[in-house]
C-alpha cells in the first residue's frame, strides 16, 4: 500500500473537522458577524470525548452501538476515495457499491438507535431519514453508474485512469456536470445541510438529522459528531476527487489541491446556505427526483 | 345599542350605571350581537358592590367603533355562551376556573391555567387534562414542551398526527402563571406600576399605556399634550422593536440568515432608542399615570431622528432582501392561514387578525392619546397566512416610523405630569391600547375605599392562541415553529 494513500486517509481523519468550521465561518461572513473560531468544531468534539453519557433506562445496546458503528463506517468508507488524483488505499472492483453503502450502513445505525428510544421526536426524525436517503440513494447510485460506464471501471480509483483533462472540454463534459450537480444534491442531503435540513435550527419539530440524536451525549455524541465530519469530507472527496480529472503532477502538490477542492466544496455549502431559506419538508423529494433524473440523464448520455 | 352602556376609550362610570340584565336576556344580546355586528372584547366575572357575582361583557361595535357595557348577575352556574359565540370560549373557560360559575354546556371545558380558584381551592395538577386525541392505525402523538430547546416560555404542546400532518393542535398553558390579578386587587400601590409593566415583559409600555389611561380617567386627570406624544413614541418604538425582531425570527426558522442577523441587530437598536428616553430599553419606569417620568428635549429628538433613519435603511435592505426570495416566499406562503371568517369567529387581534383582513386596530377604532390627533393607517392583509402576518409586520413598521419621524419634529407642549389624586369608589374603566401583540384590555374596578375591587387583564395572546392552534389544521408538523413564530404569542401576559 503506498505511502500517499495512507497519508490521505490520515489527512482526511484529521482535516475533516476543519470543514464545519469553514461552513459557519462563510456563513457569518454573509451574515456581518465574526463566527465561531474556524477551529471551533475540534473543540467542540474533545469537549464531548471528555464527557460521561446519559442513557435512557429505555434504550439497549441498540443506541450505544449507533455512534460506534456509524463512525466505524464513516471511516472505513474514507479508504476507498482517491484525493487529488492520488488512488485510494484500497480500490477493487465494486468499490463504489462498497462506499454506497458504508454510507447506509451509518444511516441504518443512526436510525436504528433513534427508534431505540422511543421518543416521538427521533421516531419522526428517522422516518424522514429514511424516506429522503431512499430518495437520495439512486441520484448518488445512478451517477456512479454513469461514471463507472464513462471510464470503464467499477472501482472510484480506478474512475481516475479514466477521465482526462480533455473531458472538461470534451464530449464527457455535459455528463461530468449532470453528475456534480446531482453528487452536489446528495451531498447537502446527505449532510442535512440547507435547503433539506437546517444544521443550526433548535427546533425539534423541523428537524431531521439533528432529531435523531438528541438523546446522545458525551462520548457518543462526539463520535457522531466526528462521524458527521468524515461524511462530509467523504462526499466532498468524492465530488472533486472522482469528477475532476487527476492533475498529473508532484503528489504532494496533487493531494493540497486535493485538500484545497474540499475546502472549496465546504466554501460553496456555506455560500448556498447564505443565500437562500431551506425547503418547505414536502418539497424535498422533489428535488432528490430531480437529483436522480439529472443521474439518470447522464447514464442515458454515455450509454447511447 | 339599545340597553347597553357606550363608553368611549377608558371612560370611568359608576358601576351603579352599568345596565343589568337576567343572565337569559344578556347572552340573548350576545348572541344578537357577536360576531356579526359586535366582537367581544371582554368578557369577565367581577364581585359587584352588592356583593353579588356578575359577568361583565364589553362589545365593540364593527360598524359604529362603539364600545359598549353591559352586566348580568350570576349565580353557580348559566347556560354557556359558547355553543352560539365562539369568541366566549377561552373567556368562559377562564371564568369557570377562577370563580368556579359553570358554564353548563361549554363544549371544551377544560383549565387555562391550572390555577387555584378565587375561592381558594388549589387548581388541577398543571398540564393533565384529558387532551383530545385520535384513534387509528397510522395516527400518532407528538408532545412539545413544556421545556422547548431554545431559550423561551413554557406551554405545552400535542399534535395529533397522521404521517407528517397535524389534524389536530391543542395547547396547554398556565406554567407562568403568577397570580398578578390577584396581586394587583391590593393596589394601586407602589407595587402596581412594576407588576402591570411585567405583565408581559415585552409589552411594558403597551399594558403601561391602558394601566395610566384607566388610572387617570378614574382619577379625573387629564395628561398635556407633550405626554401624550412620548406616550406615543414610547408604544411606537417598542412595536418597531419587536416587529423588527419577528421578521428576523421568521427568516431564522425558515433558514435564511442575512436577515436573521441583521434584524437581531436592528431590533437592538430600536430598544437602544427607548433606552436614551428612559434609561431601561423597554422602557420601564417612563409611563406613570399622569403623564411621563422623562422629557424628550430638542438635542434627544434630534438623535433619535438621526437613529431613525439609519435604522429605516437597515430594515428595509433587511426586510425587502428576505422578501424578495423566492425560497423565502416559497415557505411563507399558504402556511398556517386563518381565514378571515375564522378570524373573526374565534375573535383574533393585532396583526394576526389584520393579516386575515380584519380592520382591527385600537389605534383607529378607539383612539386614545395621541393617536386622536396623529392617524396611522390600519395595515391589513389578506391571506391569512404566515406570509400576510410577516408583511403586515413589515407594513406597521414602516407606518410607526412615518408616525416617529412627524412626532419627532414636532413635539407638542405641556408638563409631563399631573398631580393624580385619590381614586373614587366604585367605578369602573375599561381601558384599550394596541400593543405590538394586539388589543390590550383592562378593567378596572375601584372598592369602597377606591382601591381595586377587581383589575382585569385581557393580553392580546389571550385570543391568539387558540388562533395558532386553528392555523396548525392540516398543516405540515414541521412549519410548527414557522407559524408560532408568526403569530409569536406571551405565555406570561396569557397566563398572568
Amino acid at each position: 500500500m503506498p505511502i500517499a494513500a495512507i497519508i490521505q486517509v490520515l489527512l482526511a481523519l484529521l482535516l475533516a473537522p476543519l470543514l464545519p468550521g469553514v461552513i459557519n465561518r462563510v456563513k457569518a461572513f454573509f451574515a456581518g458577524r465574526c463566527g465561531p473560531p474556524l477551529l471551533q468544531p475540534y473543540y467542540d468534539i474533545l469537549k464531548l470525548l471528555r464527557k460521561g453519557a446519559v442513557y435512557s433506562r429505555t434504550t439497549s445496546w441498540v443506541f450505544r452501538a449507533g455512534p460506534v458503528l456509524g463512525l466505524a463506517a464513516a471511516m472505513v468508507s474514507l479508504t476507498v476515495l482517491p484525493l487529488g488524483g492520488t488512488p485510494a488505499a484500497l480500490a477493487f472492483h465494486g468499490d463504489l457499491l462498497l462506499f454506497a453503502y458504508l454510507l447506509g450502513l451509518m444511516r441504518f445505525v443512526t436510525m436504528t438507535a433513534a427508534l431505540d428510544t422511543g421518543s416521538a421526536f427521533e421516531g419522526m426524525g428517522a422516518s424522514r431519514e429514511a424516506w429522503f436517503a431512499m430518495l437520495a440513494e439512486p441520484a448518488l447510485l445512478l451517477g456512479l453508474a454513469a461514471m463507472a460506464v464513462h471510464t470503464g471501471s467499477l472501482s472510484l480509483s480506478g474512475m481516475l485512469d479514466g477521465l482526462a483533462l480533455a473531458d472538461i472540454r470534451g464530449p464527457g463534459a455535459p455528463l461530468l456536470l449532470l453528475v456534480a450537480v446531482a453528487f452536489t444534491i446528495v451531498l447537502l442531503t446527505e449532510n442535512a445541510r440547507i435547503p433539506v435540513d437546517d444544521p443550526n435550527t433548535h427546533l425539534e419539530l423541523t428537524m431531521i438529522h439533528e432529531v435523531m440524536v438528541l438523546d446522545h451525549g458525551g462520548v457518543d455524541f462526539g463520535f457522531i459528531q466526528y462521524a458527521a465530519c468524515l461524511k462530509l469530507w467523504a462526499l466532498a472527496a468524492l465530488l472533486t476527487g472522482v469528477l475532476l480529472p487527476p492533475p498529473g503532477g508532484w503528489p504532494p502538490a496533487n493531494m493540497a489541491l486535493g485538500v484545497a477542492l474540499i475546502l472549496a466544496v465546504a466554501v460553496m455549502v456555506g455560500v448556498i446556505e447564505s443565500v437562500m431559506a431551506r425547503l418547505k419538508l414536502v418539497r424535498v423529494p422533489q428535488l432528490l427526483v430531480a437529483a436522480s433524473v439529472l443521474s439518470a440523464l447522464a447514464l442515458a448520455l454515455v450509454l447511447r | 345599542m339599545r340597553g347597553m352602556l357606550s363608553v368611549y376609550n377608558a371612560q370611568a362610570v359608576r358601576i351603579s350605571d352599568c345596565p343589568t340584565l337576567s343572565v337569559e336576556a344578556f347572552s340573548e344580546v350576545l348572541v344578537r350581537e357577536v360576531p356579526g355586528r359586535s366582537r367581544l372584547v371582554a368578557l369577565l366575572a367581577a364581585p359587584w358592590p352588592d356583593g353579588s357575582m356578575h359577568l361583565l361583557a364589553v362589545l365593540a361595535g364593527l360598524a359604529d367603533d362603539s364600545l359598549s357595557l353591559l352586566a348580568a348577575p350570576v349565580g353557580s352556574q348559566y347556560s354557556s355562551l359558547t355553543p352560539a359565540v365562539t369568541q366566549a370560549h377561552w373567556f368562559e373557560r377562564e371564568i369557570a376556573e377562577v370563580w368556579g360559575i359553570q358554564p353548563l354546556g361549554h363544549p371544551w371545558l377544560k383549565p387555562i391555567r391550572f390555577q387555584a380558584s378565587a375561592a381558594g381551592n388549589p387548581g388541577p395538577a398543571i398540564g393533565i387534562t384529558d387532551f383530545f386525541s385520535m384513534q387509528g392505525e397510522e395516527v400518532h402523538e407528538v408532545a412539545v414542551g413544556p421545556v422547548h430547546a431554545g431559550v423561551i416560555e413554557p406551554g405545552h404542546f400535542r399534535f395529533q398526527c397522521h404521517g407528517e400532518t397535524v389534524h389536530h393542535l391543542e395547547i396547554s398553558l398556565g406554567y407562568q402563571h403568577r397570580g398578578v390579578e390577584r396581586a394587583l386587587r391590593s393596589g394601586p400601590d407602589r407595587r402596581t406600576q412594576h407588576y402591570i409593566e411585567t405583565l408581559a415583559g415585552d409589552t411594558s409600555i403597551g399594558h403601561a399605556s391602558a394601566w395610566c389611561r384607566a388610572m387617570e380617567q378614574l382619577a379625573g386627570t387629564r395628561v398635556s399634550p407633550r405626554a401624550m406624544a412620548i406616550r406615543g413614541i414610547a408604544a411606537e418604538l417598542e412595536r418597531l422593536a419587536n416587529h423588527i425582531g419577528d421578521l428576523g425570527a421568521l427568516a431564522g426558522d425558515v433558514g435564511y440568515l442575512p436577515t436573521l442577523s441583521f434584524c437581531g441587530r436592528i431590533r437592538g437598536d430600536a430598544l437602544n432608542m427607548t433606552a436614551l428616553i428612559c434609561g431601561n430599553r423597554f422602557g420601564r419606569g417612563l409611563l406613570m399615570p399622569g403623564g411621563v417620568a422623562q422629557d424628550i428635549d430638542g438635542e434627544l429628538a434630534h438623535t433619535l431622528l438621526g437613529r431613525l433613519d439609519a435604522l429605516e435603511s437597515d430594515t428595509r435592505g433587511a426586510v425587502e432582501l428576505m422578501f424578495r426570495a423566492p425560497s423565502v416566499l416559497s415557505r411563507f406562503e399558504g402556511v398556517g392561514t386563518v381565514s378571515a371568517a375564522a378570524a373573526r369567529d374565534i375573535g383574533l387581534v393585532g396583526p394576526a387578525a389584520r393579516a386575515s383582513g380584519l380592520e382591527i386596530d385600537v389605534r383607529q377604532n378607539f383612539p386614545y392619546g395621541i393617536y386622536r390627533f396623529a392617524y396611522i393607517p390600519v395595515c391589513t392583509g389578506a391571506g391569512g397566512d404566515c406570509f400576510a402576518r410577516a408583511h403586515v409586520r413589515w407594513m406597521e413598521v414602516q407606518r410607526s416610523i412615518e408616525f416617529l419621524r412627524e412626532q419627532l419634529r414636532q413635539l407638542p407642549g405641556g408638563v409631563l405630569q399631573q398631580p393624580m389624586g385619590n381614586l373614587p369608589p366604585d367605578r369602573l374603566a375599561v381601558s384599550l391600547s394596541e400593543g405590538w401583540r394586539g388589543e390590550i384590555v383592562h378593567v378596572a374596578m375601584t372598592d369602597s375605599r377606591g382601591m381595586y375591587r377587581l383589575y382585569k387583564v385581557i393580553d392580546p395572546s389571550f385570543h391568539n392562541w387558540f388562533g395558532l392552534a386553528c392555523a396548525l389544521r392540516n398543516q405540515q408538523i414541521s412549519d410548527f415553529p414557522l407559524c408560532n413564530k408568526s403569530f409569536n404569542l406571551s405565555y406570561c401576559g396569557h397566563d398572568l
